[in-house]
């Protein structure tokens, strides 16, 4: 605690650290949790949020762009209907657990608890030096679940992960592992129902037993003021196959992380993103994958529409490391600007150690193709109306790639939903 | 129904004049047909026709039932009646061929001030249409135009024609690419159009076509202008002798 302020801190940082101690007192944790609490903020205090010139954060400045911290206090949060009828409902309130359905095969334990009694104490390990998120989520960590999903077990119906908010602050982490032989659906939705502004951290720690399958969908819909900090951890051991599926539409100031690494043999990792984009948001999309060892595939596909004056970023880091030989990856960036001063970099990175590899990756950048829009519009389709069909043609490949019907359809509403907002 | 008065067109990027002084009156009910040889500006005219912003009308005016179109853009043209088979229709990845159908009935009935379709009306109608042009229902599912064959491009033209009922139908070379067999359907498939309120331009290199889609009245359209225009055995002699008596008996 003696340690000096190196920097002079922002507007934003100060209110975190007079966050955080209001609200200490009032976090679960026994001692150990709390010396680790107090360390993520003491590092957030003495180095101040990354900059630019972190390397990690070069496209997202998030000590520059990060104005304001709402206070803690929230508000009555309004229930959700789940996206795809008869999915188990798990739900988070302004970081706090409010709801567990039971499902036959999934075990669920609340990670408060876990704080409180010192076995949650390892979630305080943030992953490195420019993890801003993880020391974040750590700092104000307040509860969330633990979730196991038997071996063997084959959910019949998703798993909803509701994360809502009224405004203020809300940090909530979900630990998940499914295991050997299981096969999972989980849809997360990020969502807040009230006019005030929020700060909202969600991590997540996902493990994949040998041969699980999961589809992993993130919804995130937070409201225009909002800022939303977002990590999913995963592990894929042997022959574990994870879709990992984000549609972000919402959100002021958005950084998503998603860090993998494949440590089974035969594992492979599916990713694609959908990044709806409007107004003056900024929106990080942020992965790394490793390819640890021999044989293990990923393909990332991330398509952007971007309207008005908002930015966007997709860095995707692919490792493949000295003796992970066949190692099959392949990352493509499509964006799709629709306004002058709207705005996105892609910055594809790979680093590879073996010889016998497959890697590439692509980026493109178009606006609507004239042509189409003119046939559209001989056949009496108004002008309006054609883009939005064009818009939605772009990133409706992916979404149908997901080869799941009820996912589908209410991913297409999703999108359909945010274009007729922000149409032009 | 269709009235063009001196008609002088450009490409609007590079300021190339295509059509300089076409006259071309098309009554309700006619079939009419319009020839020439390559680079006379047959296509560039059923484009300026359905509105395409890459061409400039410089001087003159297209009347349709009476009144001046060059104000409106593709689409009000289209909700008006007017509807353009083109020669080489746009392939688009990501829009399903039935909501493509769906979507351009709807938008031209509100332009209208027409209630949309129900689900199973508009099924009725597109099963219906597509056994009589031969479309197996397989490709109404796939993306609209693409992976078609040039001949089932032809006849998602036609389908879509049929669909939307317009007044005023312009087909660009829709004989190219048909073999034997597709030219027959499409042809029926537009005959099957003819009404006494319904006007029909077929522009076509060859005689081939109109011996299916039999016209009223030929026109052979030379350099942007209509140089000579005369009844169905105008299409005959073209065919017989080649453009270059008329286009020596014009200059």
């Amino acid at each position: 605690m003696s340690a000096q302020p190196q920097i002079k801190l922002t507007e934003a940082e100060n209110a975190l650290l007079i966050a955080y101690t209001e609200q200490v007192g009032d976090l679960p944790g026994n001692g150990d949790v709390l010396v680790a609490r107090d360390r993520l903020i003491t590092d957030i205090k003495t180095r101040g949020l990354p900059t630019r010139r972190v390397e990690a954060w070069h496209y997202t400045d998030l000590r520059n762009l990060l104005r304001q911290v709402p206070d803690h206090a929230n508000g009555d949060v309004k229930a959700l209907e789940p996206l795809i009828a008869g999915s188990a409902v798990l739900a988070l309130e302004n970081g706090k657990v409010v709801r567990k359905a039971k499902a036959e095969g999934v075990s669920v334990r609340g990670i408060a608890a876990m704080l409180e009694d010192g076995t949650g104490a390892f979630l305080m390990s943030p992953r490195g030096d420019d993890d801003a998120v993880g020391r974040i989520n750590g700092g104000f960590l307040r509860d969330g679940l633990e979730i196991a999903v038997a071996d063997g077990a084959a959910l019949a119906e998703p798993i909803e992960l509701q994360v809502l908010h009224s405004g203020g602050q809300s940090h909530g982490r979900f630990v998940v592992s499914v295991g050997a032989g299981a096969s999972a659906r989980i849809v997360e939705r990020q969502q807040g129902n009230g006019a005030a502004q929020a700060l909202v951290s969600s991590v997540s720690d996902l493990t994949l037993k040998a041969g699980a399958d999961v589809t992993w969908v993130i919804v995130q819909e937070q409201g225009v003021s909002d800022t939303h900090l977002g990590q999913m951890n995963f592990r894929l051991e042997k022959d574990a196959k994870l879709r990992l599926f984000i549609v972000n539409a919402g959100g002021k100031l958005v950084r998503q992380e998603v860090h993998g690494v494949t440590v089974g043999e035969g594992s492979d990792f599916t990713f694609r993103v959908v990044n709806l984009l409007g107004g003056e948001s900024h929106t990080d999309v942020t992965m790394t994958l490793g390819h640890d060892v021999p044989d293990t595939t990923s393909t990332e596909i991330v398509r952007n529409v971007v309207f008005d004056k908002a930015s966007g970023v997709f860095q995707g880091q692919i490792r493949v490391a000295p003796d992970a030989q066949k190692t099959d990856a392949r990352m493509a960036c499509n964006t799709l600007l629709l306004s002058e001063e709207a705005d996105f970099s892609t910055k594809p990175e790979l680093e590879i150690f073996a010889d016998d590899v497959q890697c590439a990756h692509g980026a493109t950048v178009a606006d609507i193709d004239r042509n189409h829009l003119y046939y559209l519009m001989a056949r009496g389709i108004p002008e309006k109306k054609a883009r939005a069909l064009l818009v939605q043609a772009f990133v409706a490949e992916v979404v149908e790639e997901l080869d799941d019907e009820p996912l589908v359809e209410a991913l297409e509403d999703v999108i359909e939903g945010w274009l007729e907002r922000h149409g032009n | 129904m269709l009235e063009i008065r001196n008609l002088h067109a450009r490409i609007a990027e590079d300021g190339t004049e295509i059509i300089r002084g076409l006259n071309l009156t098309v009554k309700a009910g006619e079939v009419a047909a319009i020839m020439g040889p390559n680079g006379s500006g047959k296509s560039t005219l059923s484009y300026i026709l359905s509105g395409r912003e890459d061409y400039e009308v410089t001087e003159g005016d297209i009347l349709y039932n009476g009144e001046s179109i060059l104000e409106l853009d593709p689409a009000e043209r289209a909700a008006k009646g007017i509807f353009l088979a083109f020669q080489y229709p746009v392939e688009i990845p990501g829009v399903a061929t039935m909501q493509f159908l769906k979507v351009a009935l709807n938008e031209q009935r509100k332009q209208r001030g027409e209630a949309e379709l129900t689900t199973p009306d508009f099924m009725k109608r597109v099963k219906d249409a597509a056994a009589h042009l031969k479309i197996a229902p397989e490709m109404l599912r796939r993306p609209l135009n693409v992976g078609f064959s040039g001949g089932e491009k032809k006849r998602a033209e036609i389908l879509q024609m049929a669909l939307l009922e317009p007044k005023l139908c312009v087909l660009d070379e829709t004989d190219s690419g048909l073999d034997i067999d597709a030219l027959k359907i499409v042809s029926d498939g537009v005959n099957a159009l003819r009404s006494p309120d319904r006007a029909v331009i077929v522009i076509t290199h060859y005689q081939r076509l109109l011996e299916h889609i039999v016209p009223d009245t030929v026109h052979v359209l030379y350099k942007g202008q209509i140089i000579k225009s005369g009844d169905k055995s105008l299409a005959l002699e073209l065919e017989a002798n080649g453009y270059a008596d008329v286009i020596e008996a014009a200059a």
